[in-house]
C-alpha cells in the first residue's frame, strides 16, 4: 500500500505557483552541484561562479552585469509575445524563424540606404523588423485559421526555411561588397544611422532592452486590465465558454501569432543592429527557442518572464565564466540549464496536487 | 592602416627605442586562453586546436596557465567571451575560427596589452592582433591525387562548410589533382553551411553516396562523413579532416590532413613570456609541419601511395606548388599561364572554381 500519494487540488495553490520557480532553482543548484562534483570540480565554487560572479565579482561584474541586460533583452521580448499565445492555447514554436526574418527585413532596409545618414532610418528599420516577424508568423496563423493546420508544426518548420533564407542572404543579396568574398553583411554597428548602440556607456542598455521593458509593462496592463487580456485567458482556460462570451477564435489566433511574431522580429532587428552587428549565416543562436523556456519559467506572467529572462541570462554568462575559469565543459552547463526547466515542470506538480502521506481513506 | 593605428605603431616604435615599451617586457608567468567554435570532442578542428593548447601547457609547465572555452558561437557571444577572458587576465588569446574576425578586432581595441591571435583571418586592425593560417590546399592536392586514382565510379565528392576562399581553394586543389590522374573524374560539392553539425554532415555524405560518389573529402569538423562512408562496407572511402580520425582506419579513412597547431602556439606563447611577441601574419604548410599528411593505409595500392608521398615531399621541399599553371577558371578564362605559380593574394581571395568543376559557388 503506497505511503505517499497525490491528491488533486480543487484549484491550483497560489502559494506553490509562486514558490515552484524558486524551489526549481534551488533543486537545480543541488543537482547541478552533484553533477559538477562528479566532474571533479568544487561544486560550491562552480555554483558561485555561475550565480554570484557575474553580478558581484570585482574583476568581471562591471562588465558582465550590463551584459545580463544584453542577453536577457531579446529573451524577454520574445517570451512576452509567446506567453500571450500560450495563455490562449496558441502554440507558436517558431519564434526563432520570426526572429531571423525580423532581423533580415530590418537589416535589408538599413543596408538599402547605405551610406546615407537619415534620421528616420533606424525607426524605419524597427518598423520593418516588426513587420518581417509578423509576416512570418502570419503563415502558420492563416494556415491554421483557413485550413485548420497545426500551428506547432508549421511555425517550427518555418524556422528551417528562415535559416536557409538567412544563409542565402548572407551569401548573396546582403553580402558586404567590401568583405573580400566572405559571407555576411556590412557591420551595421559601424553605420551610425542604422545602428542600435549602447545608449548609456557601461549599462548594456540598448533600444531592444527598452523595448523588452515596455513589452513587460504593456503585457501586464493588457492581461490585468483589458478585455482582450481577459479573452486571451478565457480562451486558454475554457474555450467553449470563451466562444459563448463572444471571443472570435480566428481573430485571437491571428492576433496572438501576430504579436508574438512582431515582438520576435523586433528582437531580431535590435540584435542585428546592435550586439550582433551583422547578418551572417549563423546569426541566430537560439533565442527564439530559449524564450519558450523563459516564458514557462516565468509562469506566463509578464513580471515572472522579466525575472526568468534575467535568470536565464545569468546562467548563460555565469556558465561562460565557469567554463573558462574552472574548465567545466560546455555540455555540463547546457545540462545545468536543462535541469532548470526539468525541475520547474516536476515541482509544478505541487501547485496542482497535494502530497499526502499514508493510505487513502476509502470513501464510503 | 588608419591614422590611429599608425600613431600607435609609431608610439610603440618610440617606446621600443627607449626600452620602455609594455610589449617588450618579459613575464614570469603568462595566461594563454583559447576560444573554440565547436566542442573539443568534435575530434576534428576544435580538438586539434585544443591539442595545441595542451602542448603549450606541456612546454612551459608552471610558467603558463592555459584556459579555454568551447562551443562559442561566432557573433555577439564571441565578443562577450573574449572580453571576459581579457578581464580575467589572459595575456594572449587565440580565437580559432574565421567568424571571430570582428569580435577579435573589437576586443583587441579595448585591451591593447592583451595579444590576440586570430586563426584563418585576414583583419589586423590593431597592433596587438596577429593572424595565422595553414596551407590546407597542399594536403588537398594529395587527397585529390588519391581520390582520382581510387574512384571506380569516377564520381568524387567534397562537403563544403561555407563558400569562403579557404574552402574554395581546397575544392579547387582537390579537383585539379584528381583530374590530373583521372580525366574522367566528376566532382560533386555539397554545402553544409556549418562547421560542426554531425547530422547535416552525415546527410551530405549520404546524398553523395546515393548519387554514386565513392570518394568523399570534407571541410567540416566532425567524423560523421566517415561514419556514413563506413556503412558502405568498403565501397566508399574518405579522409580524416583536421585531425587524423584514426578510428576509421584502414578504411573508409585512407589518409588525412592533420592540423598541427602546436609548434605555432608554443612559439607564440613563448614570445609573450620573453617579451618578443610582435604582430605577424603566418601561413605555414607542409614544409613547416603545420599541415601533416596522416598515414596512407594499405587500402591504397602501393604505387598510388608512393606517388602521393612523393607529392607531399615535393611540396615540402618547395619544388612543387599545387597551383601551377596552366590553369583556367570555370568560365574558360585564363588564370595561370604555363609554369606560373598562384600568388598568395589570388588564393586568399579565391572566389571562383577552376575549369571542369560543374555547379556554382552559392551566391
Amino acid at each position: 500500500m503506497p505511503m505517499l500519494r497525490l491528491e488533486k487540488r480543487p484549484s491550483p495553490s497560489r502559494f506553490w505557483q509562486g514558490m515552484t520557480p524558486v524551489l526549481a532553482v534551488v533543486l537545480t543548484m543541488i543537482a547541478g552541484g552533484i553533477l559538477f562534483a562528479a566532474l571533479g570540480k568544487n561544486p560550491v565554487e562552480a555554483i558561485r561562479t555561475i550565480f554570484w560572479d557575474p553580478l558581484f565579482n570585482a574583476q568581471f561584474a562591471s562588465y558582465s552585469r550590463p551584459q545580463l541586460l544584453v542577453k536577457a533583452g531579446p529573451l524577454i521580448l520574445i517570451a512576452i509575445g509567446l506567453s500571450l499565445g500560450f495563455r490562449a492555447g496558441i502554440w507558436n514554436i517558431g519564434a526563432e524563424g520570426q526572429y531571423i526574418m525580423g532581423a533580415l527585413a530590418g537589416a535589408a532596409v538599413g543596408l538599402a540606404f547605405y551610406p546615407a545618414d537619415h534620421w528616420f532610418l533606424f525607426p524605419l528599420m524597427v518598423v520593418a523588423g516588426a513587420l518581417g516577424g509578423w509576416l512570418w508568423a502570419m503563415v502558420p496563423a492563416i494556415l491554421k485559421t483557413r485550413f485548420n493546420t497545426n500551428e506547432i508544426l508549421v511555425s517550427l518548420l518555418m524556422v528551417y526555411i528562415a535559416q536557409n533564407i538567412l544563409a542565402s542572404m548572407s551569401l548573396g543579396l546582403l553580402r558586404n561588397p567590401e568583405g573580400g568574398g566572405f559571407p555576411g553583411s556590412r557591420n551595421l554597428s559601424q553605420y551610425p544611422a542604422a545602428s542600435n548602440p549602447e545608449l548609456i556607456a557601461g549599462t548594456g542598455m540598448h533600444w531592444g532592452v527598452i523595448a523588452a521593458f515596455m513589452a513587460v509593462i504593456a503585457a501586464y496592463i493588457l492581461l490585468q486590465r483589458h478585455i482582450l487580456g481577459f479573452h486571451i485567458k478565457l480562451a486558454g482556460q475554457a474555450p467553449r465558454a470563451a466562444r459563448f462570451a463572444g471571443v472570435n477564435p480566428t481573430g485571437l489566433v491571428l492576433l496572438c501569432m501576430g504579436i508574438s511574431g512582431a515582438l520576435a522580429g523586433l528582437a531580431g532587428l535590435f540584435e542585428v543592429a546592435g550586439p550582433a552587428g551583422q547578418i551572417s549565416i549563423d546569426f541566430n543562436v537560439g533565442y527564439g527557442f530559449t524564450a519558450i523556456i523563459v516564458a514557462f519559467l516565468g509562469r506566463l506572467n509578464p513580471i515572472g518572464i522579466l525575472l526568468a529572462g534575467l535568470l536565464m541570462a545569468l546562467t548563460y554568462i555565469g556558465g561562460e565564466l565557469a567554463q573558462f575559469m574552472l574548465g567545466l565543459p560546455a555540455a555540463a552547463i547546457q545540462a545545468f540549464q536543462g535541469m532548470l526547466l526539468f525541475f520547474l515542470l516536476a515541482v509544478d506538480l505541487l501547485s496542482n496536487y497535494r502530497v499526502r502521506f499514508g493510505a487513502r481513506a476509502e470513501a464510503a | 592602416m588608419n591614422r590611429r593605428t599608425l600613431l600607435a605603431t609609431a608610439a610603440l616604435g618610440l617606446g621600443l627605442a627607449f626600452g620602455g615599451a609594455v610589449n617588450a617586457q618579459a613575464m614570469d608567468k603568462a595566461k594563454a586562453c583559447f576560444v573554440y567554435v565547436g566542442p573539443i570532442g568534435d575530434l576534428g578542428w576544435s580538438y586539434q586546436h585544443h591539442q595545441g593548447a595542451l602542448a603549450v601547457q606541456e612546454a612551459y609547465g608552471d610558467k603558463v596557465e592555459v584556459t579555454w572555452q568551447e562551443n562559442v558561437p561566432e557573433g555577439a557571444d564571441a565578443e562577450r567571451v573574449l572580453t571576459q577572458m581579457a578581464l580575467s587576465g589572459c595575456n594572449i588569446i587565440f580565437t580559432t575560427s574565421f567568424g571571430y574576425v570582428d569580435a577579435t578586432n573589437a576586443v583587441a581595441a579595448k585591451f591593447p596589452n592583451v595579444k590576440f591571435e586570430h586563426a584563418t583571418g585576414y583583419k589586423r586592425e590593431h597592433p596587438n592582433v596577429s593572424t595565422y593560417n595553414a596551407r590546407f590546399y597542399e594536403g588537398r592536392a594529395i587527397q585529390g591525387h588519391i581520390a582520382g586514382k581510387m574512384t571506380k565510379s569516377n564520381k568524387i565528392g567534397y562537403i563544403g562548410s561555407f563558400p569562403i576562399p579557404e574552402v574554395i581553394m581546397g575544392i579547387n586543389s582537390y579537383y585539379l589533382h584528381a583530374k590530373k590522374v583521372n580525366p574522367a573524374v566528376e566532382l560533386t560539392v555539397v554545402w553544409a553551411f556549418t562547421w560542426f553539425d554531425p547530422a547535416k554532415e552525415a546527410d551530405a555524405a549520404k546524398a553523395m553516396i546515393e548519387q554514386g560518389v565513392d570518394v568523399i573529402a570534407s571541410h567540416t569538423d566532425s567524423t560523421a562523413p566517415l561514419a556514413e562512408a563506413a556503412k558502405a562496407n568498403g565501397a566508399v572511402i574518405g579522409f580524416g579532416q583536421a585531425s587524423d580520425m584514426a578510428d576509421y582506419k584502414p578504411s573508409p579513412r585512407v589518409s588525412s590532413i592533420i592540423d598541427n597547431w602546436a609548434p605555432y602556439y608554443v612559439k607564440r606563447v613563448g614570445e609573450v613570456l620573453d617579451g618578443t611577441w610582435a604582430q605577424t601574419d603566418t601561413w605555414a604548410g607542409i614544409a613547416d609541419g603545420e599541415v601533416e599528411i596522416g598515414e596512407i593505409t594499405e587500402v591504397v595500392p602501393a604505387d598510388v601511395k608512393a606517388e602521393a608521398e612523393a607529392m607531399r615531399d615535393a611540396i615540402a621541399a618547395g619544388t612543387y606548388h599545387p597551383f601551377t599553371g596552366p590553369i583556367k577558371k570555370q568560365d574558360g578564362s585564363d588564370w595561370l599561364a604555363e609554369g606560373a605559380v598562384a600568388p598568395d593574394g589570388d588564393l586568399l581571395g579565391m572566389g571562383f572554381y577552376v575549369e571542369g568543376i560543374t555547379g556554382d559557388i552559392p551566391k
